[in-house]
């Protein structure tokens, strides 16, 4: 059946282009006309030694593609498509891959392992194939030849990563682990086998949970893994590496009896070994600080302490000797680890790694760590005086305000002065220092900040400085600006420090966005973005005129960019780039100024302009909408009120398209959030677009490639409508309640044991009260009755979300809230509802126990509702 | 599987204002669609309080006659953008009137609070838009002022939505230029009517003074407001309220039930009580503020020239021949001055009835409404046999079963 590519497979890797397409054609059409045939030509091709390495090496990708797809519709149909062939075709495939495992020629083996590992994803779920484990491991007992043993562990490995773990019996496990075991240890064993078998270990730990549960079985493991991270060869070594920081994460509450052996270990690599395994080994000790944050933060979390995870606090116990190996590592910088995104050395992991142990462990590392930071930060090698400040800086997130502030207090001026250093990378590390201790000791409310009226201006003076530094260091300085003003935001008068300083400080970020000295766009987005947070941050009214100055000279920007020549994609989206940055100003400026009765006018002075220019925004593109003119137009419908009904002709078709836009989620949310925003603007006014407008709402809501967060804003949405156009909603309810319905049935089916699916769950649900407490106040005051039918329908769906252990407080609130809304909307007919039921009288009673006012404020307005109809 | 990629985030700064400004606009979003939602059930609960009084009302025939039927007001935002003479007739319908004591309220300890009445005017304050208004007890507009009540002021960052009203029940006391809160009908948008006055008391103390209300006067905060002493009516709480010192001139005490809501109107669960130690206004006063020889009382006339007070459903003290009523050109809904002669009227099986009454003329055009009955009854027993402090004290004998109570007032006596 198989037939003669090889020629086939040659031209279409053929240097002339004619050749090249007709080979490709030709193979297309094989495999239309008859697959099962075609993929057995091809194993028979990759299986056979005869052939050409270029036949076979093409053969083997054209099979792999045949099988797997990175898109999940296109793998789901090549599953299937691989599942409908006929078994006796399948078998004779399956045997010339396996026995390609044992060919001389390296390339086919490696092909034929990933290809067996794509046919075992697909089959094994399926419960098929199963002996395919006992076939592999069937190579491994044999003295066969050490290639073979090679390309089998290989194929394991792949196998394990293809599948989940309880796809597999324990038994299989076992014996997979073994024959990896084997493999790892056999020092007669040459080295490529080695490789493959510490490899395959790395994929197969998932599997191991019930081995590890196990002390002897998990003993062994552990030896073997320790042993092999010591062996001769580099890349063994940092396989080994590889495994144990897999380990530290998975198996962290197993880990106790071999904590002290580890530490030398790693101690060890971080001091002596070539950087590859070094860095492997700092990242074990980052890994397990991961863990470790991540328990204190489920005791935190937990109400009682017993619920947490087993916290052995390794970090704790280790620090007297973890520290000094990490501050050692911050000696070694190299020159220019600024510039590149791509570099990590040893100063860059060990510093990171330093941050998570200050995280993990608080006020105790900051006795061990100033010695290093008062012996280093005045030596005249920069390495010296960087490393010094890298180390200040990476503890300020874990210890204690009060432990910090005085070391900040002292250390300030020194700081300051250091933007003056002569090395490049100190100042970048000094200014990152600064934006640290602006984030972390400076964070609202003020009261407590290390920074004082006193000291302001002259922190205020040497920023201002820096950021005419090296694109590097403006970077560094434009985030100090940024957390600098987030201590003021809501911070009421004490935010007029900044006025003063206001119209230099956006002169300054206005000068560094348009700086041309780097060909990196962090800097440009940094300097606007950091604008956005010195808007949030002024005081109005006394900065209106600055800020209108502002709001004009960005709008003057965003109309320049539409003169920008666009030649290529390239251009266009450098073009999109910097209208999101302006956009993002703009909007911040319209929530700030439209925020406060005395400036509103000036938004609604400038509406028209923006407008205009958001529209031409939009133009720019053919397909897509621009999500940062639409957040900015959200904002400004809630500035003009009922006069944006003038732009919704214009404005509609990008609402429109943005509604439509399933590909790009955000877009979409951004959308529907817009359309909440239009509704309240315009109430009734905006009838004559609900038509529209619902359809895509509803079709969003059907669509199952839409992202799901984008589902729970639409039910919000439509209370949003039904509470603009009232009565009119008439005509969507037939549509909009088997929605509503079929959502609050979803609730009560889906996963809990997920976190993500609880919050998912919670969302949900407070969407649909939202959409449930808009529709029925848009009724009350005629239409009362269209809504008698689903009253049932709604408190059974109240009641099981009041018995949902999983409720947070939102869902509680709308809930409550759309209890009282059905007594309103519906009064004296509810009175059997409620009489009927009687939960509503626990959960108020659970209400009135919350701290939260809001909570009980809603609370206290339902029962007075609910006390109209059921007395 | 190629092994994670270990480069972790490096000296970057957490700026991720892109999500940040997604989130704030999220944030706003959410906040004015609270703002919706709480708007559209505002209008509800103050429809409630309006459809809860009997309608039409009688009080104000007297200027109605010549305007149109009182408007639909569909929420105290609506109604406090109501002028003149509508506003006037919509907010004399809110207040809470307490009747008078004319016997002692049974587990007066358990059930009830006491508290010292300020001397004052009595009146009803609305913070909403921006401003505040206060409206004595008919309607008209007491003061327009800013305060540091939610949404009392044009202060930036201070006004919340449009729909955080508050609603106060308050007596305005003169010499110091202060409103004492009495109770609390509104907080921020959301209705108190519905709520017990345990509730309604203990939301107040615990929301006013954080709205800085209780200050002093400022630019932004004209009037200071002020909490009443409010007490358990146990033998202790009653005397910290009869005698404990007061910052202000006490008028006579009143007794909340605990268990009440706040009903617009008179109603008999809210008491007041008075002597002649706690009150200069014991006896009622004329124009001139002398106590007359005798008993004065105002009741309205009604169509078949009944003259009644101003309770539901209203007691009959007499009638006018409709010659008279003719002659003198009075209409039916004024309100009418009597006096009671000596003698005129007398208890009847714990009932007061009037056989003697004397017209003396309309009463003052500032009225709003008839006398109640408990007023003329306690008026009447003030003038003869008045309940006295004692009497209060007695029924609430303390360590002593329930049952042995009232057989210990009448020892007492």
């Amino acid at each position: 059946m198989a037939m003669e590519i090889t020629q086939v497979l040659l031209s279409a890797q053929s240097p002339d282009g004619k050749i090249r397409s007709s080979a490709e054609e030709v193979l297309k059409q094989l495999q239309e006309q008859n697959l099962p045939c075609f993929l057995l030509s091809l194993s028979a091709e990759l299986s056979n030694d005869q052939k050409p390495p270029e036949s076979r090496r093409l053969a083997g990708i054209i099979l792999k593609n045949s099988l797997d797809a990175k898109d999940s519709a296109k793998k789901e149909e090549l599953s299937q498509r691989w599942v409908n062939i006929e078994p006796s075709v399948k078998a004779q495939i399956k045997e010339s891959l396996l026995k390609t495992l044992g060919s001389s020629v390296g390339e086919a083996r490696h092909t034929s392992s990933q290809v067996i590992a794509k046919i075992a994803s697909i089959e094994i779920p399926r419960m098929e194939w199963l002996e395919v484990i006992a076939q592999l491991l069937s190579n491994m007992s044999q003295q066969g030849p050490p290639a073979l043993k090679q390309a089998t562990l290989e194929t394991l490995g792949y196998v394990c990563e293809e599948i989940s773990p309880q796809d597999l019996e324990q038994d299989q496990v076992n014996a997979i682990l073994t024959a990896v075991a084997h493999g790892m240890t056999q020092t007669s064993q040459n080295s490529e086998v080695r490789l493959a078998a510490v490899r395959a270990l790395y994929n197969a730990l998932d599997f191991a949970q019930t081995n590890f549960e196990n002390e002897m079985e998990r003993n062994f493991i552990m030896k073997v893994v320790c042993e092999t991270a010591v062996s001769n060869e580099l890349e063994i070594r940092k396989a080994a590496f590889e495994c144990l920081v897999s380990i530290s994460s998975m198996y962290y509450e197993v880990l106790e009896p071999y904590m002290e052996t580890l530490f030398t270990l790693t101690a060890n690599a971080v001091k002596a070994d070539e950087e590859p395994v070094a860095l492997q080994a700092i990242e074990f000790w980052s890994s397990i600080c991961d863990e470790e944050i991540q328990i204190q933060e489920e005791y935190d979390g937990a109400e009682t302490a017993s619920s947490g995870s087993l916290h052995s606090h390794f970090v704790e116990k280790a620090l007297l000797l973890l520290v000094p190996m990490l501050l050692e590592t911050l000696l070694k910088q190299e020159e220019d680890q600024d510039q590149d995104d791509e570099t990590w050395n040893l100063s860059m992991a060990g510093g990171t790694c330093l941050g998570l142990v200050a995280k993990t462990v608080g006020d105790a590392i900051v006795p061990l760590v100033m010695p290093f930071v008062e012996g280093n930060i005045t030596k005249s090698d920069w390495h010296c005086r960087e490393a010094a400040t890298f180390a200040f800086g990476s503890i300020l997130e874990g210890p204690s305000v009060e432990k910090l502030a005085p070391l900040v207090h002292a250390g300030l001026e020194f700081l300051l002065n250091a933007m003056k250093d002569q090395n490049c990378h100190v100042k970048d590390t000094t200014a990152w220092t600064l934006g640290r201790i602006f984030e972390v000791l400076h964070s609202p409310p003020v009261t407590h900040s290390v920074i004082t009226a006193a000291s302001f201006p002259r922190i205020m003076s040497v920023l201002l400085e820096s950021i005419k530094d090296a694109p590097n260091v403006s970077l560094k300085v434009c985030g100090a600006i940024y957390f600098l003003a987030h201590g003021y935001e809501d911070a009421g008068p004490e935010s007029s420090i900044l006025t003063p300083f206001l119209g230099e400080v956006i002169s300054a970020l206005l000068l560094t966005a348009d700086r041309s000295d780097t060909g990196n766009s962090r800097l440009r987005a940094s300097a606007y973005e950091t604008l956005n947070e010195i808007v949030r941050s002024s005081r109005i009214p006394e900065t209106a005129n600055i800020l209108c100055q502002l709001l004009q000279e960005i709008m003057k920007r965003l109309g320049q960019t539409m003169e920008i020549q666009v030649f290529s994609s390239d251009d266009r989206e450098k073009q999109g780039d910097l209208q999101a940055l302006l956009c993002g100003v703009l909007q911040v400026l319209v929530q700030k100024l439209s925020a406060c009765d005395e400036t509103r006018f000036i938004i609604q002075q400038a509406a028209d302009g923006m407008m205009v220019l958001f529209l031409k925004v939009f133009a720019c593109r053919s397909s897509t909408v621009h999500e940062e003119a639409m957040l900015a137009i959200g904002a400004l419908a809630y500035a003009t009120g009922p006069e944006f009904a003038k732009y919704m002709p214009e404005f509609y078709k990008y609402l429109d398209m943005g509604l439509q836009n399933f590909e790009e989620y955000q877009v979409c949310s951004i959308s529907v959030g817009v359309v909440g925003d239009i509704c309240r603007a315009l109430d009734d006014k905006i009838l004559p677009f609900c038509d529209g407008i619902m359809t895509h709402l509803l079709k969003d809501l059907s669509n199952s490639m839409l992202h799901r967060s984008v589902k729970p804003p639409i039910f919000s949405c439509f209370g949003d409508i039904a509470l603009a156009i009232g009565e009119h909603f008439e005509k969507y309810l037939p549509y909009a309640m088997p929605m509503l319905q079929g959502a609050s049935e979803l609730c009560s089916r889906l996963e809990t044991a997920d976190e993500d699916m609880i919050d998912y769950g919670n969302q949900l649900r407070h969407g649909i009260f939202e959409a449930y407490s808009g529709i029925l106040q848009g009724f009350k005051s005629s239409k009362a009755e269209l809504m008698m039918p689903y009253g049932g329908h709604l408190l059974q769906f109240i009641e099981a979300v009041f018995r949902d252990k999983n409720r947070d407080e939102g869902v509680t609130k709308a809930a409550v809230a759309v209890m009282g809304d059905l007594a309103d909307t519906l009064g004296p007919n509810t009175k059997i509802l409620f009489k009927d039921c009687t939960f509503h009288i626990d959960f108020l009673g659970e209400c009135f126990q919350s701290d939260n006012d809001q909570l009980k404020e809603t609370a206290t307005w339902t029962q007075g509702m609910l006390g109209r109809v059921v007395s | 599987m190629a092994p994670h990629d270990l480069r972790r985030p490096f000296k970057r700064a957490a700026i991720s204002d892109q999500q940040r400004r997604r989130e704030l606009a999220l944030q706003r979003q959410a906040q004015q669609r609270a703002d919706s939602h709480a708007r559209a059930r505002a209008l509800a609960s103050s429809l409630l309080a309006l459809q809860s009084q009997p309608q039409p009302e009688p009080e104000f025939k007297q200027e109605v006659e010549m305007e149109p039927p009182p408007a639909v007001v569909s929420s105290v935002l609506e109604a406090s953008k109501l002028k003149g003479s509508e506003a006037r007739r919509w907010f004399a319908r809110q207040l809470m009137l307490p009747e008078w004591m004319i016997d002692v309220p049974p587990h007066l300890d358990r059930d009830w609070y006491v508290f010292p009445r300020p001397a004052g005017k009595r009146c009803f304050v609305v913070s909403s838009n921006g401003t505040t208004v206060s409206r004595l007890r008919n309607g008209s507009v007491l003061h327009y002022f800013p305060s540091a009540l939610p949404n009392g002021a044009r202060i930036k960052g201070v006004s919340g939505p449009a729909s955080a009203y508050c609603i106060l029940d308050c007596i305005f006391h003169e010499s110091d230029q202060t409103y004492y809160v009495i109770d609390m009908v509104s907080w921020r948008g959301y209705s108190l009517y519905d709520c017990t006055t345990e509730f309604r008391f203990f939301w107040l103390n615990s929301k006013l003074s954080e709205t800085g209300a209780c200050n002093p006067p400022s630019t932004y905060h004209r009037y200071r407001f002020s909490i009443v002493p409010i007490y358990d009516c146990d033998q202790m709480g009653l005397h910290a309220a009869y005698a404990g010192s007061v910052p202000f001139g006490r008028d006579g005490l009143l007794f909340y039930n605990k268990h009440a809501h706040y009903q617009t109107g008179s109603t008999p669960l809210a008491v007041v009580w008075k002597d002649e130690h706690c009150s200069q206004y014991f006896l009622d006063t004329d124009n001139k503020g002398e106590i007359p020889a005798q008993q004065q009382v105002v009741l309205e006339l009604q169509d078949d020239g009944k003259l009644t007070t101003s309770d539901d459903p209203p007691v009959v003290f007499g009638s006018l021949d409709g010659e008279f009523v003719q002659k003198s050109g009075l209409h039916s809904g004024n309100f009418l001055r009597f006096a009671i002669k000596d003698g005129g009227a007398q208890v009847v099986d714990g009932k007061l009835e009037m056989c003697d009454i004397q017209y003396m003329g309309k009463a003052n055009r500032a009225r709003a409404f008839a006398d109640g009955y408990s007023k003329v009854f306690f008026q009447y027993t003030a003038r003869h046999s008045p309940l006295r402090i004692d009497d209060l004290v007695a029924s609430i004998q303390p360590h002593l079963h329930e049952d042995e109570k009232t057989t210990d007032v009448e020892m007492t006596d």
